[in-house]
């Protein structure tokens, strides 16, 4: 009798198990039809296992990439405007922020009109084309060849923080001296022949310099060591050079008028650079847990360098000295955040560290330019030596990105026998700086011609909040009321 | 009636300005100015570069008093304001031609 009672049950179990599992109005019949429906709906169950455990994949994946782009978005505002406004003399001070402000909103604008297309676009080796203008095409399907689980819209608004980023860093070089106009014109040219060419190279489809796609020079560069740090850090060289020197440098004193609002800007660039490095890996996982780790450890190595090099030079470690350090290591990172280990990552940091201090320190010094804000020592040094260091320290176990025809990993640095690779991170550092030198040089004469580029001596003086916005940043007169 | 000007270092003014309050002198005006004497500045760096700091931070006090507080009053200051080390300050004595109070229009020493 208890058997019957049990088998009964069994048998109602298997049917309520049966009608659960039936996506949609199928009759169940029961008893000795069940067996054939059970299987039906596992296939059917799996595929929608599967579509879901994909959707996962690609929600964390766009979180953390919209993330991501919030935090390289606030790298540029406010982290490089205070930074950098820290810097300058009190006079200058709503200027320089309204520089790297400025490119917030008009580069956001020409990305979206025809700057992703030229970088991201479909085109040749060195160029996107305008198939992708007024962002025709990019909505929220995946674009393989970038990323298979994040929206293409996430992938162009992500780059789009990058585009705006790096105009901004060159303003550095020609700090309170240029008229905020031309500052607008050139940069907007910049960003359109030099910038969108180079992302391409590097990063776009069928770009010359692409590591993950196939091109000719394959450059290994997570998150723009060349892309954006060495084409801006040398262009601000070419900039601050042909603008010629404030007035009163060298022997004026100019110190920074609030090395406090430098600091907080650079503790926000530390911030943010963990969307600008660990983002590059367009996904959640295991390679952007690697590019973040790496990414801080090469930023606190650097602050040692730099502040240990100070230290014994003159006596004393500076706040100023050891924020430098701190972004100088990130920029030195950024091309090898994804490819090298933590303990590479300290060493590279180490070296940025004390490299930039000399440049700054005593390169600046004998040979006479006056790059106001450093963007060349630490930017395009920086970024120069990290390229180079990504391609000693790259490791496949990383990150398997080179590969042969055959789909096996193949070394990707120096010290696992892959010397060739130095040689592309040559090319590809040698690419950015001749297009950042003859780009810059040809758009700078361009602009001098049609507007000139350097305020007038008076308004020099006057300052550039007063001449060129017509406000004061600290108004701390006496209380009139 | 005489203008008593001294400039003093900032770390003394609390001490110079309890002194002057327990000889009964309670008006003053305290500006901040740089300058320097004989006392050497120091250096700053910046990025490497060295800034020499020549004008350094002082407080300076002017007091307008009538003639026979006068000498109190500085012996008070130079007490109280004393280190003994190069950078402590001077006093500087002045005439004054007239004192006027704004809101009653007293005049002389009564204006004090």
């Amino acid at each position: 009798m208890r058997t019957i009672v049990l088998q009964f049950l069994v048998l109602c179990c298997l049917q309520l198990l049966t009608q659960a599992q039936v996506p949609s109005g199928q009759p169940s019949s029961g008893g000795s039809a069940s067996q054939s429906v059970t299987t039906e709906s596992q296939t059917e169950r799996l595929t929608r296992l599967e579509a879901q455990v994909a959707d996962a994949k690609s929600s964390a994946d766009n979180s953390w990439m919209l993330t991501s782009s919030a935090l390289v978005l606030m790298m540029t505002g406010p982290g490089l405007a205070l930074f950098y406004c820290g810097l300058v003399r009190k006079k200058n001070v709503l200027a320089t922020m309204m520089q790297s402000f400025a490119m917030m909103a008009i580069i956001t604008v020409l990305w979206g009109l025809f700057s992703y297309s030229l970088a991201f676009g479909a085109g040749n080796s060195f160029i996107g084309g305008l198939h992708n203008v007024f962002l025709r095409g990019i909505g929220v399907q995946p674009d393989p060849d970038y990323s298979a689980t994040i929206p293409q819209q996430t992938f162009m608004v992500y780059q789009l923080m990058f585009a705006i980023i790096t105009p901004a860093l060159i303003t550095g070089a020609f700090a309170e001296r240029m008229k905020f106009s031309a500052m607008a014109l050139f940069l907007i040219l910049w960003s359109i022949f030099v910038y969108d060419p180079m992302a391409h190279m590097v990063w776009g489809k069928g770009g010359l310099l692409n590591a993950s796609l196939g091109g000719r020079f394959p450059t290994l560069d997570f998150a723009g060591g060349t892309v954006v740090h060495v084409t801006s850090g040398v262009s601000a060289l070419v900039c601050a050079t042909y603008l010629g020197k404030r007035l009163g440098y060298p022997k004026e004193a100019m110190p920074p008028h609030s090395v406090v609002l430098s600091f907080i800007g650079a503790c926000l660039l530390w911030v943010g650079w963990f969307g600008f490095n660990a983002g590059s890996a367009l996904a959640s996982g295991g390679l952007a847990t690697s590019a973040f780790v790496a990414t801080h450890f090469g930023a606190a190595a650097a602050v040692i360098g730099w502040a240990g090099a100070e230290w014994i030079r003159n006596g004393k470690p500076s706040a100023l000295g050891a924020i430098s350090g701190a972004v100088a290591g990130l920029v030195a990172i950024t091309p090898a955040a994804g490819f090298v280990s933590p303990m590479s990552a300290l060493f590279i940091g180490l070296a940025a560290g004390i490299v930039c201090y000399l440049m700054v320190a005593k390169v600046k010094a004998i040979f006479g330019y006056d790059d106001s804000l450093d963007a060349f020592g630490v930017h395009g040094a920086g970024g120069t030596l990290g390229a180079l260091l990504t391609g000693i320290f790259a490791a496949k176990a990383i990150n398997p990105i080179l590969k042969d025809a055959q789909g096996n990993v193949l070394p990707s640095g120096l010290l696992e026998g892959n010397a060739h690779q130095l040689l592309n991170q040559l090319v590809g550092v040698g690419i950015a700086w001749a297009l950042a030198i003859v780009g810059t040089l040809l758009i700078l004469k361009i602009v001098d011609s049609v507007i000139g580029l350097r305020v007038s001596p008076e308004h020099e003086i006057q300052g550039l909040d007063l001449s060129q916005h017509g406000e004061e940043g600290y108004y701390w007169e006496a209380s009139t009321l | 009636m005489t203008k008593v000007e001294a400039v003093i270092q900032p770390s003394k003014l609390e001490a110079v300005k309890d002194a002057l309050i327990e000889i009964g002198i309670d008006g003053m005006t305290v500006i901040e100015v740089r300058g320097h004497g004989r006392q050497k500045g120091h250096t700053e760096f910046y990025r490497g570069r060295e800034y020499t700091v020549d004008l350094l931070p002082k407080v300076k006090l002017e007091i307008v008093l009538s003639d026979e507080m006068v000498e109190k009053a500085v012996q008070a200051i130079m007490n109280a304001a004393r280190t003994g080390k190069i950078g402590d300050g001077k006093i500087f004595l002045s005439k004054v031609d007239e004192a006027i109070r704004i809101r009653n229009d007293e005049r002389g020493v009564a204006a004090l």
